[in-house]
């Protein structure tokens, strides 16, 4: 018994057992309000795609934080996963009437597929570094976008139709599944926070049991010093895709989810700038740090809708609080400042 | 013929690239920063170069200069405010912040000056070359941009070999701990850099409104990209890698969208630009940098 | 980290319970019967928007929150028994916002709204409206999407503009009667919504009524809209001498220079899109000149409606209306003739205003900035024939 209980708040396992604790109390909390309570339509809209992000974050994190490369196309990963899940959930939807097991297969699949990229775009990253990556990652995500603006599915009774960069399809009482830069439009909804919950739960435990692995460790020790670690044995390349392709599988998964919580899914949303928006969630949680990646993410996500009184002015504050957040969080004169009354009160705290 | 033109226009395109690219590389070598608000700069300096021509009537060169000065001081404000603090943060925290500036500056233009598209008046010149008998077209514009860019690059790379002030860049450049030992002051180096990579953002600002005179708070944003890419392409850090690297995106473009696809062109540019990298990992002209134990 | 914690569990709670005190006033009679002092009693609607208040497409948002503020304050200005309070949310142009300014503005009570300015971003809340049984109206959304889907039509969903296929095959049709001879060239926004919509359906309708289309491959992207000269290099040496533009008039007067500079000068030919070119800031009106366009609003026509229109929107933001701004003044108006010929007074009993008003539109013909004699479909769709005018010595002269 003892032995669990170190297992679970002992020193090394106190942020494990925190960021799920964390989660459970938040879902069971929300859960208990939406029920019990009238809560404004505005909250429950953003739980979902406040799940997603979080997903998409924490997978940022293995690759910024974890294996210590800059990457500017996450988003690129969250479109393949999405607009994958959207085509298969299409598909399947007149085979699989129930909506929990439709929404499992998609994600699934969305996660397989972008793994599958992860893969393919681990090639240069085994041979590039620094910015040289940054920017691979950036034209990746470019190039994804630009495709999958230029995709026309659809099917109908004689079975699936394809197009490629102008729409030839010529669909008898068929459905279109992807309509080049229009997306998806008339996606099912079948996302919801429970399942988004769940999808953080999963790859809190993906991401811990990485970590706390030989695996996990040979990616840090790689980030740390890369030459130190192939000196002791460590195939860097080897740690540097599995952090790749894990990271690839999780925001896939998390763009399943975010799809399927929509109508409408336009390829022009996974653009360079919803890269940068999940890269500044990652810093301000700060590098490596899962528990600050999920409560950055909450805390900046929900940020503009709070700040939806100051209409115009709103975009300017948040720009305003990004540039401050980071001063603060990295000066020194601040940290010896905080420091000081953080002794004073735990000094206090103990005499008493 | 026709190729010669597209060649052209991609020339043309590619030049302001590569001012802008100037800019980036010239703050990634000595800062080690990516300055993502530099396009951002642009734009302040198109709005300015706009308001003092338009509204205040001065002549178009008055109206470039007290464009390019605005931009210097901007850009030193930015530098002092809001990255000098951050000089022992991590690189993303830096990143981050030049992002916070970025938004920061879209949004206070769009209040201030409204969203509407502006159309940039022709302060330099208009008309063209007009050679064999017509068929080729050169406006002249293109030939000042192109030539406005040599003369940058070849200013700056004196610049950094010939006076104190470079050397001290150099010397920031390489090692900011050693150069400081050596009685350099690298805050004023760095801010000076800050300096003339804005003052060079005024000038690209200036090219890049008249060649395609749409003013708007957005306007720099793509063109930021597309240039921080240029930057890369010819190995961040190294000037002449800048200017090949802003040519050669344009001109990849250009011939992309007549000859390919105009549709793809976006992805074809950027799958050259992975492949490249990939035989040259640290960009064309890029230096190796020998990682010690 | 449990101050962290507890500073999120308090953020939760401010957002949650921020809105629980109003919630929405759909269901209740809780439109306000107020101002009995005045004398006749008045009833106040709620009536929502939303549209891009802040990034690129920020100038479209705006028109539609300056014109239908003018329409708002003058219905509450007349001596109309129905009053309108109108609140707009920012979405950005983002299908994802778009949910959530829905949402605040359910929140907020709206009882019938403007939709969203743009068309993704209504695409994405289109089945929103219809579930919670909310009449809206697009003042510019102008996909089919919003109004109706392969298998589904929104009942209350409508639309105030053209929709995008009617835009393709009017410019075929117009081609074809006026211009059967030219070779035509497009150049259109490849990534945009809008600008695709119309390229694809006129395409389809060209093939069909047998025009001389030369070069059809003119895309550009959001990312690529700065330079055209290849396109127009390509144009031109196809041979062409009629340049289709189903674009907004920002790019579209970069393409118009730099034509001008290339010393190409086919016959230019725009949709609705288009309008709002001749009073950008700066721009040299000469470019324009036989520029051809399809549209519903001219700021310059001479009838009273227009005329104080565009006097009072000038005199309070300083700019000229344009199409956004005409199709939302209109769309206000709309409402406001809906609801009064459905019997809205102090008295009535809001649970039947999505069905009423539904019935209304259905019915109602209408007169306003944009069309005479307006009536909508039951898919949503406004039946109002797009015109074509021509620019000539700086102003629309119609081209038919």
């Amino acid at each position: 018994m003892k032995n669990f209980m170190n297992n679970l708040f002992g020193k090394k396992n106190r942020g494990r057992t925190f960021s799920f604790l964390m989660v459970i109390a938040v879902y069971i909390f929300v859960e208990v309000l939406t029920h019990s309570f009238r809560v404004s339509r505005l909250f429950t809209s953003l739980l979902v795609p406040t799940c997603c992000y979080i997903v998409l974050g924490l997978s940022l994190n293995l690759v910024v934080g974890f294996s210590g490369e800059l990457s500017l196309g996450h988003a690129g990963f969250m479109a393949v996963g999405a607009f994958s899940a959207v085509v298969v959930s299409g598909l399947t939807s007149s085979i699989i009437a129930n909506d929990i097991i439709r929404l499992i297969i998609s994600i699934i699949a969305g996660s397989i597929i972008s793994g599958l990229f992860g893969l393919i775009i681990s090639v240069p990253v085994l041979k590039l570094s620094g910015d040289y990556l940054a920017i691979v990652t950036l034209a990746f995500g470019q190039i994804i976008k630009s495709i999958i603006n230029n995709i026309y599915l659809g099917y109908d009774a004689n079975g699936m139709q394809f197009s490629f960069v102008t729409n030839t399809l010529n669909l008898e009482n068929g459905k279109m599944l992807l309509s080049g830069p229009m997306g998806a439009t008339d996606t099912a909804k079948i996302s919801n926070f429970t399942s988004g919950s769940i999808l953080i739960l999963i790859t809190l435990f993906i991401l811990y049991s990485l970590i706390n692995s030989k695996y996990g460790r040979a990616i840090m020790a790689a980030r740390d010093n890369r030459i130190a670690a192939e000196s002791i044995g460590i195939n860097v390349s080897k740690t540097k895709t599995l952090a790749f392709v894990t990271s690839a599988v999780l925001a896939g998964a998390s763009g399943a989810l975010y799809a399927l919580n929509y109508s409408t899914l336009q390829p022009a949303k996974f653009d360079f700038n919803t890269s940068i928006l999940v890269l500044v969630y990652v810093v301000f949680g700060g590098l490596g740090n899962i528990n600050g990646t999920i409560i950055a993410t909450t805390i900046l996500y929900i940020l503009p809708e709070l700040l939806r009184s100051l209409q115009d002015y709103r975009m300017l504050i948040y720009a305003i609080v990004l540039i401050v957040v980071m001063q603060m969080t990295n000066s020194s004169k601040l940290k010896q400042f905080v420091e000081s009354i953080r002794n004073k009160f735990f000094k206090k705290g103990e005499k008493a | 013929m026709t190729f010669l033109t597209y060649l052209i226009s991609g020339l043309a395109l590619g030049s302001v690239y590569a001012i802008i690219a100037l800019g980036y590389t010239m703050v990634y070598g000595i800062a080690k920063m990516l300055n993502f608000a530099h396009g951002d700069i642009i734009m302040a300096g198109g709005y300015v170069a706009f308001f003092a021509f338009t509204k205040f009537g001065l002549p178009p060169v008055l109206s470039i200069i007290l464009s390019i000065i605005f931009c210097t001081i901007l850009g030193v404000v930015i530098e002092r405010l809001a990255y000098k603090p951050l000089r022992q943060a991590s690189s993303l925290s830096v990143l981050i912040t030049a992002i916070g500036v970025s938004y920061f500056l879209q949004n206070s233009a769009q209040i201030m000056f409204g969203s509407d598209t502006k159309i940039f008046p022709a302060l330099l010149t208009e008309g063209s070359l007009k050679l064999f008998n017509g068929q080729l077209t050169i406006s002249y514009l293109t030939i000042i941009t192109i030539v406005t860019c040599i003369i940058i690059m070849i200013g700056l790379t004196m610049f950094i070999n010939k006076t104190k002030i470079g050397k001290a860049m150099r010397a920031c450049a390489e090692d900011k701990g050693a150069a400081q030992l050596m009685g350099i002051n690298v805050d004023t180096t760095i801010s000076i850099t800050f300096a003339i990579g804005s003052g060079l953002a005024a000038i690209a600002a200036v090219l890049l409104c008249s060649t395609y005179p749409s003013l708007s708070p957005t306007l720099g944003s793509m063109p930021g990209i597309k240039a921080f890419t240029a930057a890369v392409f010819g190995g961040i850090g190294s000037i002449p890698g800048a200017l090949l690297g802003g040519l050669l995106l344009g001109v990849i473009e250009n011939l992309t969208k007549a000859y390919i696809s105009t549709q793809l062109s976006d992805a074809i540019v950027f799958a050259v630009l992975i492949i490249v990298l990939l035989i040259k990992p640290t960009g064309l002209l890029g230096k190796k940098e020998n990682v010690k134990v | 980290m449990k101050k962290l914690l507890l500073v999120l569990l308090s953020l939760l709670c401010v957002l949650s319970l921020a809105g629980c005190g109003n919630s929405n006033g759909n269901s209740g009679n809780e439109g306000g019967n107020g101002g009995s002092e005045e004398g006749a009693a008045t009833v106040t609607v709620k009536l929502g928007c939303s549209g891009p208040l802040s990034g690129d497409a920020k100038v479209y948002g705006e028109a539609v929150r300056n014109a239908a503020q003018i329409a708002v304050d003058e219905i509450n200005a007349s001596g109309s028994e129905i009053k309108f309070d109108f609140f707009m949310e920012d979405d950005q142009a983002d299908p994802e916002k778009a949910v959530a300014a829905y949402s605040t503005l359910y929140d907020k009570g709206m009882q019938v709204s403007l939709f969203t300015v743009t068309s993704g971003a209504g695409a994405a809340v289109a089945a929103n409206y219809d579930e919670d049984k909310i009449f809206a109206i697009t003042p510019s959304g102008s996909a089919t999407s919003l109004v109706y889907t392969d298998d589904k039509n929104f009942a209350g969903n409508f639309q105030m503009c053209f929709t995008d296929p009617n835009q393709g095959v009017a410019a075929a049709d117009y081609m074809a009667t006026h211009f059967a001879d030219k070779k035509i060239a497009i150049i259109y926004k490849s990534d945009d919504v809008y600008s695709s919509g119309v390229y694809e359906k006129f395409v389809a309708e060209a093939a069909a009524k047998n025009l001389n289309v030369v070069y059809k491959d003119g895309a550009f992207t959001s990312d690529s809209a700065t330079d055209f000269a290849t396109q127009l290099t390509a144009a031109q040496s196809a041979g062409a001498d009629l340049v289709f533009l189903p674009i907004y008039y920002q790019p579209a007067s970069t393409i118009l220079k730099q034509a001008n500079d290339m010393g190409y000068a086919p016959t230019f030919f725009g949709v609705d899109g288009m309008d709002g070119i001749l009073t950008l800031e700066g721009f040299d009106t000469s470019l324009a000149e036989g520029l051809y366009l399809l549209t519903p609003f001219a700021a310059d026509a001479q009838d009273d409606l227009t005329k104080n229109f565009v006097s009072t929107y000038e005199s309070k933001f300083g700019e000229t209306p344009n199409q956004f701004a005409a199709d939302a003044y209109d769309c206000v108006y709309a409402i406001h003739q809906a609801l009064r010929d459905a019997g809205v007074n102090a008295d009535y009993n809001f649970d039947n205003l999505y069905n009423d008003i539904v019935a209304q539109f259905n019915s109602m013909t209408f007169n306003g900035l944009t069309g005479e004699n307006m009536t909508w479909a039951e898919n949503g769709e406004v039946s109002k024939a797009p015109k074509a005018v021509v620019i000539t010595n700086g102003v629309y002269v119609s081209a038919d």
